[in-house]
């Protein structure tokens, strides 16, 4: 097939997709890793790349010093680190019943039982967060009901908007469908045999779900986590919008780091270290599902 | 097969309306004849109207309906070509570019252009907004169109190829109307996630290229008002016709996300 007419055709039609992608994507990113080991400039951004005094290049691993020595980014990236896997515990406690009320339904009311749950997620991500936001805030009805309640126990009342919970509710919204899809692409093909059988032995149903379902379905609530543990890792428009002063993430600072500081080397640092670890969590998931399939 | 049925409804209600509630609140203030997102006051319009008068958000309006137009046309046609691509040769770097964009964290990106159009003195503004999502958006038409192609009937092209089309020929006339559903499904798909990236654009924008998503995070940072309600409420009612168009179209492409 390798005909040099149909090399040419290769290269006229996959080729300026790649350009493109080369140019805006990969080169970029390659600039961020370089940025990272570069001097920060004077007034922000980055040092010139040749040093005029040597004329050498002008590199250092002084920024990655900084992220190791300097304990404060390795407890925000543990935070982060907490605030993922909350989310992607919460998301799996929700999605569960979800998902396997879902693949035990007629199968002519799955496609739409799945559509319900796809169709919030297609909304403006701002606005799914801005919705809690009022549910949250100080004005909020559901609040006010709750510290009235709160207050007939005997309990000081408690404000919810900028807080860690506000951040963890918000990161539970937004990732909850990616939590759903997947254990239901699971659950959906097991084979209701399996169950009849544990009960036909004499499993009640908590013994049924814990001995036959639940194993089953892991391959599912791998990919699950994975696909909420490693967005909700590097999210910051949540912790920024919901999570006040006390409840930001890597992502934040990130952002920091690039638009006020204005530091570019360290905040490439950080972009580096939270892909690297995204990326190496995309991995081990991968793995793991591999290994569970076997 | 009833199995316990009870707790799994009112679990998967409860789910449900986690999902929903929000949404509905947000829709339902629109209509509330209140400042306060708090009490129900009275049946309302003015938040609407007050919207239409409001330059800034038309500004943004007409910003992200620019940049989603520009950015979904482009990277519609390299999308196309590189799902055709992936799907006829052997490309080994291709795949990789395709997948690597979605697979990072958004910020990543982000940050990553941001550097990039500085270094190069491309000034922050609409035209890197544009350059940044087509960068995005290309690997999610690719997919839609090669999951397309994957579905097509080999044998079509090759019954044009042997009554003597031109490779061109039978892409133009044959391939290329059968996988139309999908590279418009794909096109639909881009405009849609064009309109309400936020991270990426919030990296790579400048004075006077304000987007809908950073005019909404704007307002909402300084106050909760109704106004973000109705433009919300706008939002969502567009981006539901679009993906109800796109599920016509290509059904099961939305599920590739």
């Amino acid at each position: 097939m390798a005909t040099p007419q149909n090399r040419l055709h290769k290269w006229l039609i996959g080729g300026p997709p790649l350009a493109y992608l080369v140019v805006f994507f990969a080169i970029p990113v390659l600039i961020m890793v370089l940025a990272s080991l570069r001097n920060s400039g004077d007034f922000g951004g980055l040092a010139p790349l040749f040093s005029e005094e040597s004329g050498t290049l002008d590199l250092t691993t002084e920024n990655y010093g900084r992220f190791f020595s300097d304990l404060i980014y390795t407890e925000l990236f543990l935070k982060s680190f907490a605030y993922a896997a909350i989310t992607t515990l919460v998301c799996l406690v929700i999605a569960y019943p979800l998902a396997m009320l879902i693949a035990r339904s007629a199968k002519k009311h799955r496609d739409l039982l799945v559509l319900l749950v796809i169709l919030p997620f297609w909304s403006n991500f701002l606005i799914r967060v801005y919705a809690w936001m009022i549910i949250l805030g100080p004005q909020s009805v559901f609040v006010s009901a709750l510290n009235r309640v709160l207050g007939t126990i005997g309990i000081e009342p408690v404000t919810l908007l900028y807080t860690p919970f506000a951040v963890i509710v918000g990161l539970v919204y937004v990732h909850l469908p990616f939590m759903v899809l997947p254990l239901y692409a699971n659950l959906e093909k097991h084979d209701p045999a399996l169950l009849d059988a544990a009960q036909d032995l004499g499993a009640n149903a908590w013994r049924r779900f814990w001995r036959v379902t639940f194993p089953l379905s892991l391959p599912g609530v791998y990919a699950g986590a994975a696909l909420v543990f490693i967005p909700a890792l590097g999210i910051f428009a949540i912790p920024d919008i919901l999570g006040g002063t006390e409840g930001i993430m890597i992502g934040n600072v990130i952002k920091q780091q690039f638009l006020d500081t204005r530091d570019w080397p360290f905040g490439s640092v950080l972009s580096m270290v939270l892909t690297v670890m995204a990326v190496a969590l995309a991995g081990l998931a991968a793995w793991v599902a591999r290994q569970s399939r076997t | 097969m009833i199995r316990r049925s009870r707790g799994l409804w009112a679990a998967a209600i409860f789910a449900y309306v986690f999902l929903y509630a929000p949404l509905v609140i947000v829709v339902a203030y629109s209509f509330n004849d209140s400042r306060l997102n708090a009490e129900w006051v009275g049946f309302t319009f003015a938040w609407y109207g007050k919207l239409f008068h409001n330059e800034k958000m038309l500004q943004a309006a007409w910003n992200s309906l620019l940049i989603g137009v520009t950015a979904s046309v482009v990277s519609t046609v390299f999308g196309t070509m590189a799902g055709y691509a992936m799907y006829r040769f052997k490309m080994r770097l291709l795949p990789l570019l395709i997948l690597a964009p979605i697979a990072i964290p958004e910020i990543l990106m982000g940050v990553s252009l941001l550097i990039f159009f500085v270094l190069l003195n491309i000034s922050l503004g609409m035209i890197s907004i544009i350059l940044s999502h087509i960068a995005f958006c290309i690997g999610f038409v690719a997919i839609v169109v090669r999951s397309r192609l994957a579905g097509m009937d080999e044998s079509l092209t090759e019954a044009a190829r042997d009554l003597g089309a031109t490779p061109w020929m039978a892409f133009r006339l044959v391939t290329l109307p059968l996988i139309m559903p999908g590279v418009v499904a794909g096109a639909l798909m881009a405009f849609t996630l064009s309109i309400d990236d936020f991270v990426i654009t919030f990296f790579t924008a400048g004075v006077g290229s304000t987007t809908l998503p950073l005019q909404i995070y704007t307002m909402v940072k300084i106050a909760v008002t109704p106004e973000v309600n109705a433009v919300s409420t706008l939002l969502m009612m567009l981006t539901l016709a679009l993906i109800l168009i796109a599920s016509k179209l290509a059904p099961g492409s939305l599920r590739a996300q």
